[in-house]
């Protein structure tokens, strides 16, 4: 699998290209050369998976009968990093079946979203420095998902950060755009600094930070250090999934362009953090509390921000909290010992997400950047393929049956019942259930109001999106539909099969629990989701919206999350460094430094003059040193 | 009866293909039209790739009376010396004909003092280590004193030849005392005569004063004095070389006999070399923080860095030879990048030398620019460059070794490091911050052997930087040498 390096060569190359020479092309050039780089990468990694299968095949074939099946995983090494003492990094690539099933989404999807690109992008004059950049996020969650080092994962998780911030910000002109990218950067910070932690932890235990190497090893650490590993990478992927308490970020990432928000703050990167949970699994599953802690974490940020989702007015916020929400459910899959099912919702909420983000993206073109849910309504008459798009996308991610998202939500729900009967928190399953419900209703609320009832504004004539746009569209929209057969058992279960020799090989405690009745439960999920569209289609059918009272004000003001973190942190933060930059650093830091500069200066100066040319001064100065050290050499 | 020794020509074939290139130039500078002499440059630059090629991969072995070794140590310092020698080359040829002093014998001499440090490299043999010296030696005083209408640089080869016949005269005197006290010159027989008897004065003077010449070949605090007016007065191309290529054969040397054949006594010299590491860089960072010419400031700069690279040797673990020999290669790249930055610019007739001189460098040459400051980077040792690299490994492997010495010298080196920012930054911060001389007095040159050299030093700083596996893994055979004893 010689070839498989070349996945990631693709986009760096197309980076290369817009970032190099991006001026010189036209804009067509610009985009149709990015398009080719992720859709060869994306051909690579459907190679790279026929060849991996077939491997994988062979493998079972020539191991003995009965003998006990492990994953394969094939690693590729690049090259010696860097070697220095005890730390020798091997760059190298993982292959197996959840970077393949990662590498196969982050390319695809991301096809899909550049071709949808060329047409959203048409009239940005720096379209080709926003190509260089998509590029590069690809070819730096690729390296994320493929890494087989975790130092080499860290540089992706850090490049698609510097990537998500570039891109944010890619109007900077627009001040909430270049705040946004700052405060997308600084939350970050948090996380990775944790995240960072874990590693040093991790390599000072172990010795090591080859990912395979610590996933066969975890057994051998002290319980305490795993507990806190666990903590500290998982408060990294806090960070980056937007979990609570650091999701305060995700909502503003909302100011970069609708493809971008569809593809990183949607579809990949932001579920990054899942998929270090799944690609770590043996160190979360062996750590029970800190099972514990990520499904609490997943169930109350699928709570919290679902309901915050139903008071924005903003179409993109609200996706963007249920975004969040929705990385939520995927932890609580990873939390309830179920990370294949966890990555099975990663794939489905990648494909119905992105459409949903791509029709909102529409739903701005045709109405000229108003995305206002206040503002717009009746779509569905004037732009019918967007709105097809976009209801089929909401049902998926209502999970109405049979569309995408109900499988695998419904199986999250399932297992976190498992994990309730097992230990007797039933807190996720409730939290869960009661967040289906609330997904259901906003989303309704969302269909309703942009694309029912009577127009808000007269005198806007909404036009349909080009078929550049309009097909990735359709395209997600048949992947919202029919995704659900990865996972579903009447299909086969062919993604949960692919990922079971390497996710579900753990054992560990409660996982032999008593299966729960599967039919009850999705018949209650089933009848929940139900009853969660019709409750948000009676609300706000004809385009009404009751503002809720007092709860409404506490939803719109977001628990008071942000305006808490804005006094507690930012204000203090802010006087504190003026404080730093006025008295302390000018008066005490600037006058050491410049105290210290002086003294170094006169040393400085006193050794020149003696320095006077003259050999025979040298020449004694050479004596002087003999003499002592010989002197010292005979005399010791 | 005495047996004739045995000679294998085929072991030295690295040195024979330099000093073979270097008879062949010196013949054909007699015939060749001086327009013609691009033919010199170029046979010098093919005969040192051959002579690395063939270096890097020769086998080992023992041969002229067990007066010459070749092994890891071998291999590894004749290429970094090797790499030294032919950007020596690269740089001169574009000043030399603007200063009309293009003289095949500059080459010849060039190509020479590269063979002396390949052969310091290989000795086995203290004598033979005299001879290797004097090689490298005696061209380079010629080199500094190749402008001849110049006092300056007349001045600068006189004192260097004054005083390095005087540390030289320290050396063989050396010699001849540890001959009197064991009967031998041959390096291990030393080994295992110093460890047989308890070493007595004459033995312990002779070390003593071996470590003297070879400090002043590596410019150590106190025999350094001479260092800043030499590289002042010689001509750029030449400094650039010879601070390269002296260090290479010096340390090289300091590997040869501390470490590897005075090992075993180790006790009896880490304080002498410690001291004298922590005197040179503590010496070299404060007195190059005066300085207004650039030549000057970085003739202190090399001195320190000759400090963090005694550091190396007075840690003496094999992982802090591999990285001693790290340091040299990563070294020869920016050392030699620096000068060849000052080589492409000229003042009124002269050598651009005033720090002033660079301001507003950016604006003109950007390119030119930018790879004069990635060398300033890379000196003051901060990442992502070669300089780093180096840094990190010498001080790590102090460090590493736990006494309170390894970890004293590690923290005067990166303390002096910080000092050394202010300095380098500081010519940094002139070229992209400065007023561009607007009177037309300092002029660019530009030729396209010196924008190699300046590539190619450039891309080894960053690569260096970058992706250090490249460098260690080559390196790393000195230490397990070492390891090996």
């Amino acid at each position: 699998m010689s070839f498989v390096p070349l996945i990631l060569v693709w986009p760096l190359l197309g980076w290369l290209v817009n970032g190099l020479a991006g001026r010189r092309l036209s804009r067509t050039v610009s985009g149709l050369v990015a398009c080719a780089a992720v859709g060869a990468s994306f051909a690579t990694a459907a190679l790279a998976l026929a060849a991996y299968v077939q491997a994988s095949a062979a493998q079972a074939a020539s191991a003995a009968e009965g003998a006990s099946q492990t994953a394969l995983s094939v690693i590729v090494p690049l090259f010696t990093w860097l070697g220095a003492g005890d730390l020798w990094v091997q760059a190298s690539l993982q292959v197996d079946a959840l970077s393949l099933t990662m590498a196969l989404v982050v390319s695809g999807v991301g096809f899909l979203i550049h071709v949808y690109s060329i047409g959203y992008m048409a009239h940005d004059p720096n379209v080709s420095r926003y190509f260089a950049y998509l590029n590069l996020f690809i070819f730096a969650m690729l390296l994320l998902v493929m890494a087989g080092n975790l130092l080499v994962l860290f540089v992706g998780w850090e490049l698609v950060g510097v990537c998500s911030y570039l891109l944010i910000g890619f109007w900077f002109a627009r001040p909430a755009a270049a705040a946004a990218g700052r405060k997308a950067f600084v939350v970050n910070r948090i996380g990775d600094a944790a995240f960072l932690l874990g590693l040093f932890l991790l390599f000072t235990a172990l010795g090591t930070l080859d990912i395979s190497e610590i996933r066969h090893r975890v057994g051998e650490l002290p319980d305490g250090l795993r507990l806190a590993a666990a903590l500290l990478l998982f408060a990294g992927a806090t960070g980056k999934s937007a979990q609570l308490p650091l999701h305060v970020w995700l909502p503003d990432a909302m100011e970069g362009p609708t493809p971008v928000s569809a593809l990183i703050h949607a579809a990949t990167m932001v579920t990054a953090g899942v998929f270090l949970v799944a690609r770590l699994d043996t160190l979360f599953l062996s750590s029970p509390a800190a099972l514990v802690v990520i499904a609490t974490i997943g169930a109350l940020t699928a709570f919290y921000a679902a309901t915050v989702a139903l008071r924005q007015h903003d179409l993109k916020r609200v996706l963007a909290y249920s975004t969040i929400s929705q990385l939520g459910y995927m932890f609580v899959a990873m939390g309830a010992i179920a990370p294949a099912i966890g990555i099975f919702h990663l794939v489905t909420h990648a494909f119905f997400k992105a459409l949903l983000f791509l029709s909102a993206g529409s739903v701005m073109h045709a109405m000229h950047d108003v995305i206002d849910v206040r503002r717009l309504g009746g779509l569905a008459r004037t732009v019918r393929w967007t709105a097809a798009g976009f209801i089929i996308g909401g049902l998926a991610l209502a999970g109405i049956p049979p569309f995408a998202g109900f499988f695998s939500k419904d199986l999250i729900l399932e297992h976190a019942f498992a994990l309730g009967m097992a230990s007797g928190n039933y807190i996720p399953y409730a939290l869960g259930l009661l967040t289906a419900f609330v997904t259901a209703v906003y989303i309704t609320r969302a269909v309703a109001l942009t694309f029912f009832g009577v127009p808000a504004e007269a005198g806007a004539h909404p036009h349909e999106s080009p078929p550049v746009m309009l097909w990735p569209m359709a395209l997600l929209a048949v992947l919202s539909v029919a995704g659900g057969a990865l996972g579903a058992h009447a299909a086969g279960e062919p993604l949960l099969r692919f990922l079971a020799p390497l996710l579900g090989a753990v054992e560990v405690e409660g996982a032999a629990a008593p299966h729960p009745p599967a039919a009850i439960l999705m018949g209650i999920s089933v009848a929940v989701a139900f009853a969660g569209v019709l409750t948000g289609w009676i609300v706000h059918r004809n385009r009404r919206d009751p503002s809720l009272g007092a709860m409404g004000t506490l939803l719109e003001q977001r628990w008071y999350v942000d305006a808490l973190y804005d006094r507690s942190i930012v204000a203090p933060g802010h006087a504190t460094g003026r404080w730093m930059a006025g008295p302390v650093d000018l008066g005490v830091i600037d006058a050491a430094v410049n105290g210290v500069g002086r003294l170094f200066a006169a040393l400085g100066a006193a050794s020149r003059r003696l320095q006077t040319g003259y050999a025979r001064q040298y020449a004694l100065s050479v004596l002087i040193g003999a003499v002592l050290i010989v002197g010292y050499w005979i005399l010791r | 009866m005495i047996t004739p020794p045995v000679v294998d020509l085929t072991l030295i074939l690295p040195e024979m293909i330099v000093l073979g290139v270097a008879l062949l130039v010196l013949m054909a500078d007699l015939w060749l039209a001086p327009e013609r002499r691009g033919y010199l440059v170029a046979a010098s630059l093919a005969g040192v790739l051959a002579a690395a090629w063939v270096a890097a991969g020769a086998a080992d072995g023992v041969s002229f009376a067990g007066m010459y070794v070749r092994d890891a140590l071998t291999r590894v310092g004749q290429v970094v010396a090797l790499a030294a020698t032919g950007l020596g080359v690269l740089v001169a040829p574009e000043y030399l004909r603007r200063y009309n002093l293009d003289r095949g014998e500059y080459y010849v001499l060039v190509l020479t003092a590269g063979a002396g440090a390949m052969l310091m490299a290989a000795s086995r043999d203290l004598l033979m280590l005299f001879l290797a010296l004097e090689t490298l030696s005696i061209p380079l005083y010629v080199l500094a004193a190749w402008a001849r209408g110049n006092a300056r640089s007349q001045e600068a080869g006189m004192k260097y030849f004054l005083l390095g016949a005087f540390a030289s005269a320290f050396f063989l005197y050396g010699i001849a005392l540890l001959y009197g006290e064991t009967g031998t010159t041959r390096l291990p027989d030393l080994t295992s005569a110093l460890a047989q008897q308890p070493a007595g004065i004459s033995a312990a003077a002779g070390v003593g004063l071996l470590t003297i010449g070879l400090g002043f070949k590596a410019a150590l605090v106190p025999f350094h004095a001479w260092a800043p007016d030499v590289y002042e007065g010689a001509p750029l191309p030449a400094v650039a070389f010879m601070s390269v290529i002296a260090k290479i054969g010096a340390f090289v040397a300091l590997l040869r006999v501390f470490p590897l054949a005075l090992g075993a006594l180790a006790d009896q010299w880490t304080l002498v070399l410690g001291v004298l590491a922590a005197l040179t860089m503590i010496v070299g960072n404060l007195a190059a923080l005066a300085q207004s010419s650039y030549k000057r400031m970085l003739a202190y700069s090399s001195i320190a860095h000759a400090g963090y690279l005694l550091v190396g040797v007075a840690t003496a673990t094999p992982p802090a030879a591999s990285a001693v020999m790290t340091y040299l290669a990563i070294y020869a790249a920016m050392g030699t990048g620096a000068f060849a930055v000052a080589v492409a610019l000229e003042r009124s007739g002269g050598e651009a030398d005033r720090i002033e001189d660079y301001a507003g460098l950016a604006g003109r040459a950007p390119l030119l620019a930018a790879a004069g400051a990635l060398f300033l980077i890379s000196l003051a040792g901060l990442p992502p460059t070669g300089g780093f690299v180096a840094k990190l490994g010498i001080f790590a492997a102090a460090v590493e070794t736990g006494s309170v010495g390894g970890l004293a010298l590690a923290l005067i080196g990166v303390l002096t490091s910080v000092i050394s920012v202010y300095y380098y930054m500081r010519v940094a911060y002139v070229m992209y911050a400065g007023e561009p001389d607007q009177s037309g007095g300092v002029r660019l040159h530009a030729s396209p052997l010196l924008n190699l050299a300046l590539l190619i030093t450039a891309a080894a700083v960053v690569y260096a930087g970058v992706l250090p596996g490249a460098v260690t893994s080559f390196t790393q055979q000195v230490g397990a040498l070492l390891s090996r004893l």
